[in-house]
């Protein structure tokens, strides 16, 4: 494993530098703000210790960024595969359009995380969000799965700030409570899911998540998770009158 | 009433007495207006369903049809129009809003192109002949160096940043792949590499046939980010930022799931079936700082090689809005004007929202200049840009070059019915029925815009030579060479020209 000092470099010669590296595995200490690390990136597996800056694995399609510590705005924008775990929390607008892969984020996301998600072709991207999110989670979601599981949250609490999943039209956003998200669009469904869903939806993905965390699976899967979809008798398109 | 509504058909099909009932208007309408009656054989038209194309009077072998306007009047009002009456019938019948296609046809918002006059070299210098001199129309586009750089042995080095190199100033506007037909990419695509410009794939992704067009294609990534992947942004030779449209400045995209099929749902890696929505804005970008992001990102995603341009739409504050844009890190700022063309935008807004480009255009360019960052960007023009002299006036109120859309479909058949939202288009553009499509051959289509901008380069040259200039570059900002007719003081202080006759 290769390691880079993040603090003795120009942070345009550490993205080089991960650019060159191609199919290897690096680690980076000391980060602190530098933006833009593995954006487009393929192969290369990251370790970076620190607070990367905004757009950490942007245009991602492959490889591995694991973070320990903060991430900043815009992690995984448009990433269209491979995986980010963020040991810690994420500012604004993470996995925003993300249409493959996965976006693990242990502790908090702030604004608008997972807007614009899509699936596609039989792949489909998975946002998990560990502890709460901000306002406008998942609006406009096109396709894939968002999971907010409140860890450490008191139980049956808010799980994310207004507007969640306004302007949705497809894919899934699940919350571990039972409280329905304040001024919930009428445009979509909630409901209350059975333990059934829990073993066949959720468990795949949060023993991935609980394993690269140190969490337990069974504990995260505990209490009640309500899912929030599209209302299919609700649609956008009678909205407009063509001359 | 006619299916309970009180509008009235708006067009009405005629038929002469020498039609021959051939058949031919059946086949070519798309919208089932011509019929044959079972019992006399006789051909009848439904004139209600008539969008006034014009499929079926081009391809009459007989020209033995017409299509007029209706007839029928509304009671008279000076306030209040036919149309506005007829809106309001079809809103308090279906409580929509109100859909359309194409450009503003609205004639209430002045159009400054056909008021501005060029001028030509009379006797103090002479004019030249772009048939027996040299003319230039190379025209590049992109950020200009800082600063003028020498090796050691005083050779210049070459230090400019990536750019487009385009042998006309004249480009293909964006238009996605699912609002056009891919025949029309292909036609676009084809044109665009004969004639050494470049075409935009709008929103909608590229089609993996059209990959190998990549030197001479712009890739867009608008707020839905379809088909956005670190391939799709290295395939092109400039990746375009789409924020804003002349024709919905402001407003989102939505193409319904019924469009959205097969190779439509592959380049735009949705599912098929499914509503395709563009938000409003992008939802990483709330902030200049944001945008500065995003350029830095596609930059970043593809080494620094490809110029990023940024579309906006011409709008109240447009110069401090090119002025951040300028100051993003953008190399190329692309401004589309009040009527640019779409497929599909909300009628209030399409007619109301926005500004003419040539004020834009002029406001963006002086702004740019008073800053000292005029060289840092380049300008792209559109929003109905109509003919070479347009495309020549544009340039000399500022632009780099233009870019045309309506322009261009008209030279693949269209004859802007609007009708586009219907997705049954009669000339094989704004479709994807496959039957539709095949109507238009990418290259026959490729070879009629080809010609079309081989006439606007010869005259461009004309008028270029006519002034006694011989480059683009001359002509570039020159305003100089325009005067404005029948304009306001204010007016031609904001396009920074004289009056005819000062």
């Amino acid at each position: 494993m290769r390691r880079y000092d993040a603090a003795a470099m120009r942070p345009a010669d550490l993205r080089k530098e991960i650019k060159r590296c191609g199919e290897s595995v690096l680690e980076i200490v000391n980060c602190c703000g530098e933006r833009y690390l593995g954006c487009g990136m393929r192969h290369t597996s990251l370790h970076i210790t620190g607070t990367p800056g905004n757009a950490l694995g942007a245009f991602l399609d492959g490889g591995t960024i694991i973070v320990d510590g903060n991430a900043q705005d815009a992690t995984g924008d448009t990433m269209n595969s491979g995986v980010i775990a963020i040991n810690g929390s994420a500012g604004d607008a993470a996995g925003y359009a993300m249409r493959g892969g996965k976006l693990y984020i242990h502790g908090n996301a702030g604004y608008r995380a997972g807007v614009n998600m899509k699936a596609y072709g039989g792949v489909s991207p998975t946002l998990i969000i560990g502890g709460r999110s901000g306002s406008f989670l998942g609006e406009y979601l096109a396709g894939g799965t968002i999971i907010v599981l409140g860890i450490g949250c008191p139980e049956h609490s808010q799980l994310t700030g207004f507007f969640c999943g306004n302007g949705m039209y497809n894919g899934r956003i699940y919350l571990r409570t039972t409280e329905i998200p304040t001024g919930f669009s009428p445009h979509l469904l909630q409901r209350r899911i059975s333990r059934e869903e829990k073993e066949s939806d959720l468990r795949p993905v949060l023993t991935e998540f609980a394993a690269m965390f140190g969490e337990n699976v069974n504990e995260l899967l505990s209490g009640d998770f309500i899912l929030i979809e599209p209302d299919p008798e609700n649609r956008y398109k009678e909205m407009y009158a063509a001359i | 009433m006619r299916n309970g509504s009180m509008i009235q058909p708006r067009f009405r099909v005629v038929r002469e007495s020498w039609c021959t009932s051939c058949g031919r208007c059946i086949r070519e309408c798309s919208f089932g207006v011509h019929t044959r009656d079972s019992r006399t054989n006789a051909l009848k038209a439904d004139s209600s369903k008539c969008v006034d194309c014009q499929r079926c009077v081009v391809f009459c072998p007989a020209d033995a049809l017409y299509i007029e306007e209706n007839p029928n009047r509304m009671h008279p009002s000076a306030m209040w129009g036919e149309d506005t009456r007829n809106e309001i019938y079809r809103q308090a019948e279906t409580g929509g809003v109100l859909l359309s296609s194409m450009g503003s046809p609205s004639g209430s918002v002045p159009r400054y192109f056909p008021r501005l006059l060029i001028n030509a070299s009379q006797v103090t210098n002479p004019s030249i002949d772009p048939l027996r001199e040299p003319m230039e129309t190379l025209t590049f586009i992109g950020r200009g160096p800082e600063s003028i750089e020498r090796d050691r042995d005083g050779k210049l080095r070459d230090n400019l940043p990536p750019h487009l190199e385009m042998k006309v100033p004249v480009m293909f506007a964006a238009m996605s792949y699912g609002a056009v037909s891919l025949s029309v990419h292909k036609a676009l695509a084809m044109a665009a590499e004969e004639l050494g410009t470049y075409w935009n794939t709008g929103e909608g992704g590229l089609h993996r046939d059209l990959y190998k067009y990549g030197k001479n294609t712009i890739v867009q990534v608008a707020s839905g980010r379809f088909g956005v992947h670190a391939d799709y942004l290295m395939a092109g030779a400039a990746v375009e930022i789409k924020i804003g449209q002349g024709a919905k400045p402001g407003i989102g995209g939505h193409l319904t799931g019924a469009k959205i099929k097969g190779d439509i749902a592959r380049t735009r890696m949705v599912p098929e079936g499914i509503d395709a929505i563009s938000p409003a804005p992008h939802h990483d970008i709330y902030s200049i700082e944001d945008l500065r992001q995003l350029v830095s990102m596609i930059k970043e995603a593809t080494d620094y090689t490809k110029p990023v341009i940024v579309k906006v739409a011409a709008v109240h504050n447009i110069a401090p809005i090119a002025s951040g844009i300028a100051r993003s890190g953008a190399d190329i700022i692309a401004i589309d004007g009040f009527r640019g063309g779409t497929g599909a935008a909300p009628v209030r807004i399409r007619d109301s929202a926005g500004i003419p480009l040539e004020l834009a255009l002029a406001a963006v360019d002086q702004r740019l200049r008073d800053e000292h960052i005029r060289s840092r960007v380049s300008i792209i023009a559109s929003g109905s840009i109509q003919s070479s002299s347009d495309a020549a006036k544009a340039i000399a109120l500022g632009a780099d070059a233009v870019s045309i859309g309506t322009a261009a479909l008209c030279a693949l058949g269209c004859h802007l019915c609007a009708a586009c939202h219907t997705g049954r288009c009669a000339w094989g553009i704004a479709t994807q029925d496959e039957e539709l499509e095949k109507r238009l051959d990418p290259e026959k289509g490729a070879e009629r815009l080809c010609n079309l901008i081989r006439a606007w380069k010869r005259e461009i040259e004309e008028i270029m030579g006519g002034m006694g200039i011989n480059s683009i570059e001359a002509l570039r900002g020159n305003r100089l060479a325009l005067r404005g007719a029948g304009l306001t003081q204010k007016e031609l202080d904001v396009l920074g020209i004289r009056h005819a006759g000062e």
